[in-house]
């Protein structure tokens, strides 16, 4: 690989590699993808790239790793200025308040998704706190302005990467369980924007099949038993 | 010209501090709101609904929350005395070892705080491990940000705070200075800057509120 050469170590299920190969494809930035399959072995390139977490997904830039799917976005925004649009809005405030879901998303609303989904005896009040979210996400977007397709404005973004990521699993959740998460008469903005996000020449490609994550899924959980799947 | 910045934050928390540290380096005046957390007012809800939590920095009516958002929007809006890197891969790193101490060291001498016997050597041992990544990230620096205090070592902030304090309540050596040379090092100079030595909560209150705040691990049954 040459000097400039970009790897990512990935696995297609993995909402957060998803950001990675999104935020890549803004910026039309040509990369590797090393496929893992962490639920079977790590491989020693990926534990060597990521000693700290042994997760997925790494991005490994020249001789580089970078590690955490949002830290890799804000890198990938910063390290390719000018080969694609921005990711990051320009505005601090409008920066820090994409963030700050972002940081939502991660540490309170996708723990409790993934509760509904794996069980272990949450799922009632987790799914109100993912519908919750999703609420409050809908007024963020609301906020942004009627007309706009995506929370970055004209253009996708850090915090449309943020969500969008877990699309496809939202829609394991819905099919699995039953539900309307992102609800056409409750989230109408949202309803619209998932469709914008996911038709998105940048996301479109990548995104991973409801069908396909929901054979996945079910893999996963008769692998892993109810609420013992690992967080990535 | 004084910018219109308000602080909600507590006395003592660690994440509050942060952002006091970031705001002096800067050289920002701004107004300090006082929060009891047991008795939250109108105004910390109304800005932070989300999680209800301190620090919030309100600049010009608009609420930015989470400790370490709020230092990355003062170090943008602020340009003098950069906090972090310029260059985006060092960026990445401090952003990345932020995440980590807030979501695994942190966690992880809490645990050794509050939990005893089998519970506590599990919770040692896993500190030892973390500590040991973050002894590396000091070769040949002062501070994690190179020569002066960045942010990083704001992220970091607490460490330098609590562990002593921790040590003290439960007799135990978690930060070893033959063991982590460099960390322990960091600790005091990082203690000692003027910026941060004045605005140090005092010992003996975190002592007391710490003590309090362990009891009831305490009383539970020792597996």
């Amino acid at each position: 690989m040459g000097s400039d050469g970009v790897k990512v170590l990935g696995a297609w299920p993995s909402p957060f590699v998803l950001r990675v190969r999104i935020a890549l494809r803004i910026k039309s930035v040509a990369y590797e993808f090393v496929e893992e399959n962490v639920v079977v072995s790590k491989s020693e390139l990926l534990l060597k790239s990521n000693p700290v977490h042994k997760q997925i997904p790494v991005l490994i830039h020249g001789d580089k790793p970078i590690c955490e799917s949002l830290v890799i976005v804000e890198y990938v925004d910063e390290a390719w200025p000018s080969s694609g649009p921005s990711i990051l809005p320009s505005h601090p405030y409008d920066r820090a308040t994409a963030r700050f879901w972002a940081a939502y998303l991660d540490t309170k609303w996708f723990p409790k998704l993934r509760a509904i989904l794996f069980g272990g005896g949450e799922e009632t009040s987790a799914l109100e706190e993912v519908t919750q979210g999703l609420v409050w996400l809908e007024e963020a977007l609301i906020l942004k302005g009627q007309n706009l397709n995506f929370f970055g404005g004209e253009k996708i973004g850090y915090l449309d990467i943020a969500l969008g990521s877990f699309l496809a699993w939202v829609r394991v959740v819905e099919k699995r369980s039953n539900v309307s998460l992102i609800d056409e008469d409750k989230t109408p903005n949202l309803f619209k924007w998932a469709h914008h996000f996911s038709t998105h020449p940048a996301v479109k490609d990548v995104l991973p099949q409801t069908d396909k994550l929901l054979d996945f899924a079910q893999y996963l959980i008769a692998k892993l038993g109810p609420s013992r799947t690992t967080s990535n | 010209m004084a910018e219109d910045l308000k602080l909600f934050r507590t006395w003592s928390s660690p994440y509050s501090l942060r952002i006091v540290h970031a705001l002096k380096i800067k050289g920002l005046e701004y107004d300090t709101v006082l929060e009891d957390l047991s008795n939250k007012s109108e105004s910390l809800l109304k800005y932070n609904p989300i999680h209800k939590k301190v620090p919030i920095l309100v600049h010009n009516g608009k609420p930015i929350c989470e400790s370490l958002v709020i230092l990355e929007y003062i170090d943008e809006t602020w340009k003098q005395s950069p906090l972090l890197p310029q260059d985006p891969y060092e960026k990445a790193m401090a952003r990345f070892w932020a995440k980590f101490g807030d979501e695994k060291v942190l966690l992880s001498i809490w645990s050794a705080f509050t939990s005893q016997g089998k519970e506590q050597e599990e919770a040692i041992a896993t500190t030892a491990n973390n500590l040991k990544f973050i002894e590396e990230q000091l070769k040949g620096k002062k501070f994690f940000g190179g020569e002066t205090i960045g942010y990083l070592d704001l992220a970091f902030g607490w460490m330098a705070n609590l562990i002593s304090i921790f040590e003290e309540i439960c007799n135990l050596k978690l930060v070893d200075a033959e063991l982590y040379p460099l960390l322990s090092t960091w600790m005091d100079n990082f203690s000692n800057d003027p910026v941060i030595k004045e605005l140090w909560p005092p010992r003996d209150r975190m002592v007391e509120k710490f003590k309090a705040m362990r009891e009831p691990y305490l009383s539970k049954v020792i597996v």
